[in-house]
């Protein structure tokens, strides 16, 4: 199932389960105690001198979605890419504190990037389709991952084209462009595209802004869906959104976490004057 | 006019604009007309120069010193081709490796900017230097070696393949000064191509837990390719009609022979080790035989020879420059983003 984090994993806990079976049809809004999938202890992080995010300290639960909200430049992108480190490939960039996926600080030694990525995907606020078939941009992970067989290949683009709900409508054009898709298509093929390496953790960075309305909802419809047997982090700018699709928001500002609990309690009776300030929209 | 008095003349201010567009639009339009028709009549003249000289026997036969009826380009095409046959597979390889280095892997930091600097300097060094280059490196490779060299030796045995060492004024010493001369241009090119690939398709690659080479390898260097492709074929095209460092080399002005002695798919067949030989051996190409003939004592090798083999030249750089195209074109139609 999902690829081993580390050469050697010394004090990884024995694999917790997941899928549908271990949800235990817990009613989707009821935040019932969850295992805990990052462990975000002290966080700071800096482009060059620059820092920009001050001391988080965050649990983000299993299996449920987590917004992140807050003003542009507050961090919370910056943040969404320390979970995949994304950051790592810009030049100058720092990284102080622990970042713990199931126990396993990400950013230790012994830990490979690639097989990191590979259980967090991350889906783009651009869609960004390869120049590539239908087919091809699905099979692009599990190809490099060194799944060479047909069959097996074929089995995994139906499947996560079905699970992004886009099987329907691309299943007669496989071999077509995958850039002749529509911009919501697009997108869905790109959390498809995410979802064919098996990860399971899903980052999605404003995956809704470039849609329309009701490209919009079907993407929302689908992260319902998906967290059945993910764990889906999503920035949005969109509160109205993280309202709608998320357990639980984090409130950013500055760099600073500001706020972090429940989806409808922090939207309904924040417990920070800056959290009320801004999803009422008195700035931001 | 009918128009009362206050429209019918147009204000100074609306009247000089019109103007100036005019004039400006037909500027444009001259120079951009005016070098098509010099092109046109550079044609229409060697064309009809080399009108019933260029035939099939122009094609098939050597050079000839008295006779300019009976001189041919053979010599120069299977010289031509395998000098940019070496020149392309020295080349592109090395070009575009660097640019890929320099684009994808290396830092930006103070020495990749120095060696930024200077591609750009050296892709505007004379071709003469370069010639200068290819003789001491190459030709004689620094009188190294050789019967009077510091290391007497004069050739290396690779897997049974004698190589001759220094290479002299061989194919491949040619092939190596012409490379040296066009790397510069395709590295520029090839990093012009791998910067239009847009960074969000590397982001979506390495998201995916792509390694870096996997990333290049199936996402950014195939998006790069129409690019890429077009750098090479313009560098190559230069090359094909270089004659001076070619010169500086040794290259030789008069040959009845082509290298390796195959001037037939027939002599491959008879003579296969030619193949092997042929890197080797002492060669002309077309832009030194055409410069060669024009300097003949008798007008018809430089009214008319000289012109059919400037013919034949064009006719390759076109056909060059038409498949380039071609072949971009398809593979651009694949992709766009």
């Amino acid at each position: 199932m999902a690829q081993p984090l580390m050469n050697v994993a010394p004090n990884r806990p024995p694999s917790l389960p997941q899928g549908p079976a271990a949800d235990e049809s817990a009613p989707p809004r009821e935040p019932a105690p969850r295992v805990t999938k990052f462990d975000v202890r002290d966080l700071n992080f800096f482009y060059g001198a620059a820092q920009a995010l001050f001391n988080v300290n965050l649990s983000i639960p299993q299996q449920s979605v987590t917004a992140l909200i807050g003003p542009s430049g507050c961090g919370k992108s910056t943040f969404l890419r320390v979970l995949n480190r994304m950051n790592d490939i810009i030049e100058g960039t720092q990284v102080a504190g622990t970042v713990l996926l199931e126990g396993i600080d990400i950013y230790g030694k012994d830990v490979d990037v690639v097989a990191l990525r590979k259980r967090v995907g991350m889906v783009f606020q651009k869609s960004t389709p390869f120049p590539k078939s239908i087919f091809d941009n699905i099979a692009f992970g599990p190809r490099i991952a060194g799944l060479k067989d047909k069959r097996a290949l074929a089995e995994i683009v139906e499947s996560s084209l079905t699970r992004a709900a886009l099987w329907g409508e691309v299943k007669d054009r496989l071999q077509e462009s995958a850039l002749a898709l529509s911009g919501g298509q697009q997108q869905r093929l790109c959390i498809a595209r995410a979802l064919a390496t098996n990860p399971d953790v899903l980052l999605m960075d404003e995956p809704a802004s470039a849609l329309d309305p009701a490209s919009t909802s079907r993407v929302e419809d689908l992260i319902f869906e998906l967290k059945e047997n993910y764990t889906i982090i999503i920035v949005t700018h969109n509160m109205q959104q993280a309202a709608r699709v998320s357990d639980s928001t984090a409130f950013f500002f500055n760099g600073k976490l500001i706020e972090f609990g429940n989806t409808q309690k922090l939207f309904t009776n924040p417990r920070e004057q800056q959290t009320e300030d801004y999803i009422t929209g008195r700035f931001g | 006019m009918n128009a009362p008095a206050a429209t019918a003349r147009p204000a100074d201010w609306l009247e000089s604009g019109k103007r100036e567009g005019w004039v400006f639009s037909t500027l444009c339009w001259l120079s951009t007309w005016s070098s098509v028709a010099i092109l046109l009549v550079l044609l229409v003249a060697i064309v009809s120069q080399a009108w019933g000289w260029l035939d099939w026997q122009f094609l098939t036969s050597f050079d000839s010193q008295r006779f300019p009826d009976k001189a041919g380009i053979l010599a120069g095409l299977w010289g031509s081709f395998w000098t940019i046959l070496i020149t392309i597979l020295v080349s592109v390889p090395v070009g575009v490796g660097a640019a890929v280095h320099l684009e994808e892997f290396g830092r930006n930091d103070r020495l990749s900017r120095i060696i930024q600097v200077n591609l750009a300097n050296l892709a505007g060094v004379p071709s003469i230097v370069y010639g200068i280059l290819g003789l001491t490196a190459f030709s004689r490779m620094f009188g190294l070696f050789g019967e009077q060299g510091l290391i007497p030796i004069s050739e290396i045995n690779l897997l049974g393949w004698q190589i001759p060492i220094p290479f002299g004024k061989s194919v491949i010493a040619g092939a190596l000064t012409l490379a040296l001369m066009i790397l510069p241009v395709i590295i520029v090119a090839s990093q012009e191509a791998l910067r239009a690939v847009p960074p969000s398709i590397r982001h979506a690659a390495l998201a995916l837990g792509a390694t870096r080479w996997q990333m290049v390898r199936h996402q950014v260097l195939p998006a790069a390719l129409p690019g890429i492709m077009t750098g090479v074929i313009l560098a190559v095209s230069r090359a094909m009609g270089e004659a001076a460092p070619l010169i500086l080399v040794g290259a030789t002005t008069f040959v009845l022979y082509a290298p390796g002695d195959i001037s037939s798919l027939a002599d491959i067949r008879e003579n296969p080790e030619g193949l092997l030989r042929a890197p080797f051996d002492s060669f002309t190409v077309m832009p030194i035989q055409i410069f060669n003939w024009a300097q003949q004592a008798k007008a018809d090798f430089r009214e008319h020879v000289a012109a059919a083999g400037i013919v034949v030249l064009l006719g390759m750089l076109l056909l060059l420059n038409a498949t380039a195209i071609v072949v971009r074109n398809r593979s651009q139609k694949r992709m766009k983003y």
